[in-house]
């Protein structure tokens, strides 16, 4: 932990950009709402064609990183909170294995989507939802580790 | 020393040429992968995943299927490992810096 880090990550330093330039201030905060839409169709499509949680997850946070590249890492914050990130990512490991322990809990095999308490549910849709629920967590681990691993070499 | 590492490099480039060579050729219909039941005699599984992906989790893409459901397991590992990346890296790169 050396001095030169806790100057770089002061407030008054994080406050600047990296960069003064207007155009790519713009051009990135025009872009990232994209990617971020994007990175859901991809996520929420991936039942329908290529994609599902790894890539969606990338793509969000590929557009977080934008963000963290162009406007600095304190101007970034309200969109991922650099304390919240490893949290979010424990989440979503939690809520897979959390899906499995509930199909245990309700007398299946561990992640046997037939055993969700969803009664209303024909059973090949419960096996739909529980891959949707399932992809959740994987895109929120995915994209919250990759922009963990962005602060932490920062260092801020 | 430095003998013995080319002697292991070729070695290993022997093996995999062999390998390589007995590998069946591109589309070949009467290659163990693309036959119905394997050698042993039993059902190949991508037979079943094929058959009934769809008839199983109406989910028309069968890769996030056999992904996600036939294979969550194995996902929940992949999952792990990139969650367990994060945790190192936050443990060798950020000694005590991040505030909460």
């Amino acid at each position: 932990m050396s001095t030169s880090n806790k100057e770089l990550c002061s407030k008054e330093a994080a406050m600047m950009a990296p960069t003064e330039s207007p155009i790519i201030h713009l051009a990135s905060r025009g872009i990232s709402p994209v990617i971020l839409l994007i990175g859901l169709y991809v996520f929420f499509h991936g039942h329908y064609s290529p994609g599902g949680g790894f890539q969606g997850g990338v793509l969000l946070a590929a557009a977080i990183l934008l963000l963290r590249l162009s406007l600095g890492t304190s101007l970034s914050q309200p969109i991922m909170p650099s304390w919240i990130t490893l949290r979010l990512s424990a989440l979503g490991a939690l809520i897979f294995a959390g899906i499995g322990l509930v199909a245990i809990l309700f007398g299946g095999n561990f992640l046997d989507y037939h055993y969700l308490p969803m009664p209303w549910l024909d059973p090949a849709y419960l096996r739909y939802y529980g891959i949707l629920m399932i992809e959740v967590g994987v895109t929120i681990t995915v994209m919250t580790t990759l922009v963990a691993i962005y602060d932490d070499l920062l260092g801020c | 020393m430095k003998t013995l590492q080319y002697f292991l490099l070729l070695a290993f480039l022997g093996i995999l040429i062999v390998a390589v060579t007995n590998l069946p050729p591109r589309g070949d219909v009467t290659a163990p992968v693309h036959q119905h039941v394997n050698p042993a005699g039993t059902v190949v599984a991508g037979t079943y995943f094929i058959q009934n992906a769809y008839k199983d989790t109406k989910t028309p893409n069968m890769v996030t299927v056999i992904l996600a459901d036939y294979r969550a397991f194995d996902t929940l590992g992949e999952v792990i490992v990139v969650f367990a990346g994060g945790i190192a890296c936050f443990f060798i790169l950020n000694v005590g810096r991040r505030k909460p």
